[in-house]
């Protein structure tokens, strides 16, 4: 390269990607707040109920600061180079559900029910065991790539997380749909959410192997490239597994978040568009054909073509052996008394939809007393946080890194589709949880243990690459530290 | 509590939520566009001869750059065609160097490409040049085949193999 002296200032330059300052400190002025809107929300809701500050605003305050604190500590120290706005979002997203499961908790109409409990408080405690788990993650998992080495332990062990609540004796059948298992003494869980996380590693270990074979040996028809009819054999397993869950478990959600995980996975690793053609129409052929037979889901896909029909049918008590539901009119009404404010926090009535109010349905709450320009802060946020999962993956050096970290993302974007959807009336309801927001340990607890392994990729993606050993082009390789 | 006091932290509580998003945007812009070329050499070097440009004679920007620099100074490099269609790198001066080899400012994935095939660099006056690196297919600027290193002109094609870049404004 000595024919570089003929120009005057001897400048080479390397691509690399911004973001090389750790950013640590735009970190943690986004965390306080993060926390200070929830108070703030905690603070409005206590005025428009009570008419007065509520008592404990200070140590939910201090609670969530807490949270904020502890989880800003360990990234500093474990992750210094990792992203700085997941952690903000999460802890934003996190202290606003926990307000809206308060203020439900105040509602007269659900204490009046004989299921009620407070919420809140042990809402606050699952938030506290998912930054506990995040600070795990952070400590112990040093290096993303090690999950490489679990494929296909991580492939039981989803599996059997999947097949769990099935199992006479530990499963529960909770209103139709079979997701949860008892722990005796503590409560309910649902294997599914850490099963999500199992599954991508699984899904990006071989993937990571397998996507030559998958990408390249291809025939072209239509515009399209046609995978090898052996090539098919792991989309057709992955889907005939999504396909006995729907049906032993009667869970729409979870079947449709394990298969399109798996087609954008795939999609991303082969960059195949027909992927996502034979993805879509195997889902839509599985999601008819399921429903033709499975009288929960057909409940379900009734209330969604005809949600005043299903309201009408559930207060008339009509015995026909489904159980009929109101919450889908319900839910849509209370989008539609908030119209484009809101009612403001604490004086909506969306604790008429009773059951489940704060878990799948406290979106309709949002939509109800913080309006459209509420849901749609909310559901930015979410697309916020997705859309650091996808940069990280971008920012990636190793396969499976990327292809884990766009499976998360993927994973958490199609749940948050999945229930806003539901909630909406744009898809047939499913039981899952909103991420962060909903109430439940599980859910709370999984997705924090998620954002764990992000902060961990997005902390090796943007750490300063190590100056490579000398070579003969090493004037040219050289990297420079800002 | 009256209404007025609600209403007003109704709406407050909404302008700090959407506050709250427009500042997380407003964190991750610099993200947004991927990746960005680092300069070796100091910036001082690069201010210094940027201002020895803007202070040269106009005659002699006249004779040197063919009236093209000063205000139509390119400012980027844009790949227009082939596999990188839409890759930009900043021009500040630095020598950019293009080929399959992995180290090149611009890797070239085209099988028509040689290792170090060409590389593009600002003379003596800030004209940039572009020179081909005795590759095997060889780098045309327009439509001929490039011999001897050559000026490049705003927005003349400069083609390697399947892969087509510009200098832009």
């Amino acid at each position: 390269m000595s024919g570089t002296n003929t120009s005057p200032t001897h400048h080479t330059s390397t691509i690399g990607a911004i973001g090389a300052p750790s950013r640590r400190n735009t970190e943690l002025a986004l965390l306080a707040f993060a926390v200070v809107i929830p108070v703030f929300a905690y603070a409005n809701v206590g005025l428009a109920i009570n008419d007065s500050v509520p008592p404990g605003l200070l140590s939910y305050g201090l609670g969530l600061g807490l949270l904020a604190g502890v989880g800003h500590l360990a990234v500093r120290k474990f992750a210094p180079y990792a992203d700085p706005l997941m952690l903000p979002l999460a802890t934003l997203l996190n202290g606003l559900g926990l307000v809206v499961i308060w203020r439900l908790d105040q509602s007269k109409k659900l204490q009046a029910s004989n299921t009620f409990v407070e919420a809140a408080p042990r809402q606050l405690l699952y938030s506290a065991m998912g930054v506990a788990l995040l600070v795990a993650v952070l400590i112990f998992l040093k290096d993303h790539r090690v999950l490489q080495r679990y494929t296909y332990i991580s492939m039981a062990g989803a599996l059997f997380l999947l097949v769990l609540p099935l199992v006479p004796g530990v499963g529960a059948d909770i209103y139709g749909a079979k997701i949860w298992i008892k722990i005796p003494g503590l409560g309910t869980l649902q294997p599914g959410e850490f099963a999500k996380i199992a599954l991508a590693v699984f899904f990006a270990g071989y993937l990571m192997v397998k996507r030559d074979a998958l990408a390249l040996a291809s025939r072209r028809f239509m515009g399209l490239y046609l995978p090898r009819g052996r090539d098919l054999g792991p989309i057709l397993v992955v889907w005939v597994i999504s396909i006995l869950i729907l049906v032993f478990e009667t869970d729409l959600g979870t079947s449709l978040l394990f298969f399109g995980m798996f087609v954008i996975m795939l999609y991303v690793a082969t960059e195949r568009t027909s992927w996502i053609v034979f993805g879509l129409l195997m889902s839509a052929v599985g999601a008819v054909g399921v429903a033709s037979f499975e009288p929960h889901i057909q409940t379900r896909v009734q209330a969604w073509l005809d949600p005043m029909r299903e309201y009408q049918l559930s207060r008339a008590a009509v015995n026909d052996g489904v159980v009929h539901s109101e919450q889908a009119m319900q839910a849509l009404w209370a989008f539609g008394s908030g119209g484009t404010l809101g009612t403001g926090l604490g004086q909506g009535n969306s604790d008429l939809i009773g059951f489940a109010a704060n878990s799948d349905f406290i979106l309709a709450t949002f939509g109800e007393e913080l309006g459209l320009a509420g849901v749609m802060a909310i559901l930015l946020l979410y697309g916020l946080i997705v859309e650091r999962g996808v940069r990280t993956a971008l920012a990636a050096r190793d396969p499976f890194g990327k292809l884990l970290a766009i499976g998360l993302s993927g994973a958490f974007a199609l749940q948050v589709f999945v229930v806003a959807g539901g909630v909406m009336g744009l898809i047939p309801l499913t039981g899952m949880t909103l991420p962060f927001v909903a109430y439940g340990g599980s859910s709370v607890i999984a997705n924090w243990a998620l954002i764990g392994i992000l902060l961990r990729i997005s902390d090796t993606a943007r750490r300063p690459a190590p100056a490579p050993a000398g070579n003969p082009d090493a004037e040219m390789t050289q990297v420079v530290r800002p | 509590m009256s209404e007025l006091t609600l209403t007003v932290m109704r709406l407050g509580f909404l302008a700090v939520l959407w506050l709250f998003v427009i500042v997380a945007v407003q964190v991750i812009r610099s993200d947004l566009f991927g990746t960005r070329v680092t300069q070796r050499g100091s910036r001082r070097e690069a201010g210094r001869q940027q201002q020895a440009a803007r202070q040269a004679p106009p005659q002699q920007r006249q004779q040197s750059g063919g009236g093209r620099r000063g205000r139509n100074a390119p400012t980027k490099l844009v790949v227009t065609e082939g596999t990188l269609t839409g890759t930009t790198v900043a021009l500040q001066g630095q020598t950019i160097t293009l080929g399959r080899a992995h180290d090149s400012t611009i890797v070239l994935d085209d099988d028509y490409a040689s290792s170090r095939h060409a590389r593009i660099y600002p003379d003596r006056d800030g004209q940039w040049i572009v020179e081909d690196l005795g590759s095997t297919n060889g780098t045309y600027l327009d439509r001929n085949r490039l011999t001897t290193p050559t000026p490049i002109a705003l927005g003349a094609p400069i083609r390697i193999g399947k892969t087509v870049i510009e200098l832009r404004k």
